[in-house]
């Protein structure tokens, strides 16, 4: 599938991309769009909005227990405390990863995913095989991610389908309590706060 | 609508194939399909039914065939000839422009003001929730079954949960509805509640015993159970 879907890619770009111009030159000449809005939209995703911005919520939760608390109970006010909020995170519920519980989310229906703390989801997010098969072999596929959970820890799969959108809280590694916060944010990958990885060790940042 | 795009629990798409270090966008196209389809919902010009359903109601061969963007063009350019706005023929006429004219590219128009505007309705925080008097069916910890219902319309209850039963593990309070939204019926604001799943309840008994599933579910697909 994947191999077949690359090959599509490549046949079909020209297409897409003439296409694409068509649109944008009927949008723009009846009025209804601008050049620069376009550019603007794809400038705010491609440099201002990601998981960078997810991985300062995560550092300043493992560092203070009371921002901690707050983002869990109430993970859209907290989060927006670190001024992030907008476009497809109208209301976020904060998932907290423990030695008992890991958490991994998926939108089966769609691709649902929480932008602004982690951006627009990567392609693999989005594909069929993730949306299809997490839901019914969740150890499975975190295994094709090089993530093992063992059957004592319970795997609860989030399949966002409505309007909550769901940011995984991942376990704090071990040997980073002398970590600043710029720091532990430097472990929290994407695929950390979707539940397909854990955080990383420092020693594989190398800081 | 019992369609493609409702995948949970299907088998024969392969393993999962994971890019590393992968762009947001993987080509200019994409990025402007993007930016132009979230204009257009911020300009109402894919209401009601929602840029999502339309990606629902390609053909399903198209669906399984295009890739991500590629769907959501297709979704765009039927919300713009449902709207009235454009015609297949008017974008096969402009398509076949640019292929005779490679060099051209659309016309260019500024408006800054616009520009920052749409930009800025990025960061608006707005939300779903609706502050009625509705009274609460169900209370964490009780006992549902999601409805064996089949609309044809858009839905947000997927297949695989339909007649089996979980346990409400949050109220998330009352929000519009889209699969009533998507059809022009108004919002019609309903409680909506978290519902775990045990994986044996979805799956039968050869699932895991240590897995289960969370999904969030409008009051109007649910039934108590005793």
């Amino acid at each position: 599938m994947s191999h077949h879907h690359e090959d599509h890619e490549h046949e079909s770009e020209s297409y897409a991309s003439l296409r694409t111009r068509a649109l944008e030159s009927l949008l723009i000449e009846k009025g209804y769009l601008t050049t620069d809005a376009i550019d603007a939209l794809v400038k705010t995703y491609e440099e201002d909005i990601g998981p960078m911005n997810g991985a300062k919520v995560v550092a300043r939760a493992w560092l203070d227990p009371d921002y901690k608390a707050r983002l869990l109970e109430d993970g859209t006010s907290a989060i927006a405390e670190l001024g992030f909020q907008g476009a497809e995170g109208s209301e976020i519920v904060v998932l907290e990863n423990t030695p008992g519980v890991h958490n991994v989310v998926v939108c089966t229906l769609c691709s649902c995913y929480p932008w602004p703390v982690l951006g627009l989801p990567p392609n693999w997010y989005k594909s069929f095989a993730y949306r299809s098969r997490m839901v019914i072999e969740p150890r499975a596929v975190l295994k094709e991610f090089g993530l093992e959970v063992d059957d004592s820890t319970e795997v609860r799969v989030w399949d966002s389908n409505a309007e909550i959108r769901y940011m995984v809280l991942p376990e704090r590694p071990e040997g980073t309590d002398a970590m600043t916060e710029g720091q532990l944010s430097d472990l929290v990958t994407r695929d950390a706060m979707v539940g397909v990885a854990r955080a990383r060790f420092p020693e594989a940042v190398g800081s | 609508m019992n369609g493609i795009h409702d995948m949970g629990g299907m088998h024969g798409f392969g393993p999962v194939s994971i890019e590393h270090d992968e762009p947001v966008f993987h080509a200019p196209w994409e990025g402007r399909v993007y930016a132009m389809a979230i204009a257009a919902g911020k300009k109402r010009l894919t209401e009601p039914v929602g840029l999502r359903a339309y990606i629902e109601g390609l053909d399903p061969a198209r669906y399984l065939a295009s890739s991500y963007y590629e769907r959501w063009m297709g979704a765009l350019e039927n919300a713009l000839i449902s709207k009235g706005i454009t015609t297949k023929e008017d974008l096969d006429r402009r398509t076949a422009h640019f292929a005779d004219h490679p060099a051209a590219q659309p016309q260019r128009r500024e408006d800054p003001e616009q520009a920052a505007n749409l930009a800025h309705s990025i960061y608006r925080h707005r939300s779903p929730q609706r502050h009625t008097e509705l009274p609460q069916r169900f209370d964490v910890g009780d006992k549902v079954r999601a409805r064996n219902i089949n609309p044809t319309g858009h839905t947000r209850l997927p297949r695989y949960i339909r007649g089996r039963s979980g346990v409400v593990d949050r109220v998330h309070g009352v929000h519009n509805f889209d699969d009533s939204m998507s059809q022009g019926l108004g919002p019609q604001p309903q409680h909506i509640y978290s519902v775990r799943f045990e994986a044996r309840e979805l799956w039968g008994k050869e699932a895991s015993e240590s897995e289960c599933l969370y999904i969030d579910m409008w009051d109007s697909y649910l039934d108590p159970e005793d």
